[in-house]
């Protein structure tokens, strides 16, 4: 049932992922938020909310919202930004959601932007650690990227994994990327280049870890009744959100190998939205390594525990599959643009029910289940976005 | 510069020192001030063994700054034999290959250099593999 308080997506923005050295972080956000204020035929928003993860760091440069509210000539409305890891694109849809739902705000613009080529090498992956517990992770050395790799390796183990036993992540993400214009990688990947690929951290090798990279993605929401009459699109709107929390340190947790924050989320975003998994057209999953892919798609209920690779192997996330993941490519082609990733995952599952995902388009898809996560699912938003008839 | 935050957690650094929750027992490495199984304020403090097993390891060619002179390097969540879980290096492999399942003690050791030669060294735990009595 459509309610007239219903928040609706009107317009989204994208620019693409990859080693953007020629456009400054703001440049990026300024051309996202245009495009998207454009696809939603100009209206005028009231508040901008900015998910990034990294800038003090990166680019030594707080303060997102003023900058990038007036640096897109929208100088004088609200404009914060909002931190959560790598959720925290997903972080500031979830706060657009609340502004526009509680009616306190009738259009928002929501923008996620991250610029990791500003800073490189050790000093890059220091900014990276700093997403872990800095006092008990970071200071033993403690890499993102290990701290994954410390749970691919403990289910590898528990579950009896071949050596290849995640190869159908990656392989999926690429054959997907090919058809995404906006996408860091459009080449897919046979099995034998997954098995020969350098190891990174082991048991991840260079195909296990989505590529970190500068993007900027934007969307434009307002309510059902604010509407302009004669909108172009199908209509989209958000049936639901919902976000958890976890330990920062999958240490601190009594199963590092459950995540516990994408499991409640997810939960909640069902019975928000009065729908069960299997009403699912496409799974936008957080697939920062391949590890985090299988156990987000074990936490939502689409596979037992450890046995989610089988499905990546089997063929059933792939476009025409049973469960379509990654469907633009997911961050391991598209590429992980940091706090912009929500918003990618938002703008693609976006095209995809309105039927523009191009050569990508999943047949008929109404109901589009999207999640965005800061850490080992230390925080998990998730929203499901939903085709109205 | 960072000696406050550093020198601040000397106990737990050098000596492995946890809490422990009065009502419920539950035991915590990294020391918690509210239990996050019943809710309880911690205020009892906890001397780890520094025994424990392997639960999973990795190992880092790409480190961070501070860690970079010294890599590769392998770190573990390490089982202690009270029941936490810890993230820490491990050291004194020699030919050695971490395993899971691996029996490791506590050892003190550098953590890391603070940038140039007059930086601060930071010590704390590590896990080697465990000497035969």
């Amino acid at each position: 049932m459509s309610k007239k308080t219903d928040v609706i997506i009107t317009g989204v923005g994208q620019i693409p992922v990859g080693e953007n050295w020629e456009t400054s972080l703001r440049s990026m956000a300024t051309q996202a938020m245009r495009a998207a204020i454009a696809d939603a035929d100009n209206p005028k928003p009231q508040a901008l909310y900015v998910g990034n993860m990294l800038a003090s760091t990166l680019s030594r440069q707080a303060h997102l919202g003023a900058l990038l509210a007036d640096y897109s000539g929208l100088t004088g409305i609200e404009a914060e930004s909002l931190e959560a890891g790598g959720a925290s694109g997903g972080a500031a849809l979830r706060q657009g959601y609340l502004a526009v739902a509680s009616g306190l705000v009738d259009v928002a613009l929501v923008v996620g932007v991250e610029k990791f080529t500003d800073t490189i090498g050790p000093e890059g992956e220091s900014a990276l650690a700093t997403l872990a517990d800095a006092d008990n992770e970071s200071i033993h050395g403690l890499t993102t990227i290990a701290q994954a790799a410390l749970l691919a390796q403990r289910y590898r183990h528990e579950y009896q994994i071949p050596t290849d036993g995640l190869l159908g992540f990656p392989l999926t993400a690429h054959a997907n990327g090919v058809g995404n214009q906006n996408a860091m990688f459009r080449k897919a990947i046979t099995p034998d280049a997954y098995r020969k690929a350098e190891p990174v951290c082991d048991p991840l090798n260079l195909f296990d870890v989505a590529p970190f990279a500068d993007g900027a993605a934007a969307l434009i929401l307002t309510r059902r009744e604010l509407l302009p009459t004669g909108y172009r699109y199908p209509v989209i709107h958000i049936a639901a959100s919902a976000v958890a929390s976890d330990t920062l340190s999958p240490a601190d947790r009594a199963d590092p190998l459950w995540f516990n924050a994408a499991q409640t989320s997810v939960e909640q975003a069902y019975l928000k939205a009065g729908i069960k998994s299997q009403q699912v057209d496409l799974f936008e999953y957080h697939d920062a390594f391949s590890i985090f892919a299988a156990l987000s798609l074990e936490a939502a209920g689409f596979a037992m525990r450890g046995r989610s690779w089988q499905m990546a192997a089997d063929g059933s996330l792939a476009l025409t599959g049973q469960v379509p993941c990654a469907t633009m490519g997911g961050l391991k082609a598209r590429g992980n643009p940091g706090g912009a990733t929500g918003i990618y995952q938002a703008v693609e599952a976006t095209l995809q029910l309105r039927g523009q995902a191009g050569t990508n388009q999943i047949t008929d898809a109404k109901t589009a289940l999207i999640q965005s996560l800061g850490g080992p699912a230390s925080v998990a938003v998730t929203h499901i976005l939903a085709r109205e008839e | 510069m960072e000696i406050a935050r550093h020198w601040r957690l000397k106990e737990q650094r050098y000596n492995l020192v946890g809490s422990v929750c009065p009502e419920c027992k539950q035991k915590y490495f990294p020391p918690r001030e509210v239990c996050p199984k019943c809710g309880s304020d911690i205020v009892t403090a906890f001397t780890f063994s520094g025994r424990g097993e392997v639960y999973s390891y990795t190992t880092i060619y790409e480190a961070p700054s501070g860690f970079d002179d010294t890599g590769p390097y392998s770190v573990a969540l390490v089982r202690l034999e009270e029941g936490p879980l810890v993230t820490a290096q491990l050291t004194d492999l020699g030919e050695a290959k971490p395993e899971i399942g691996m029996l490791v003690e506590m050892v003190t050791r550098r953590l890391r250099s603070d940038g140039d030669e007059r930086g601060m060294l930071i010590y704390g735990y590590k896990f080697r593999p465990m000497l035969k009595a």
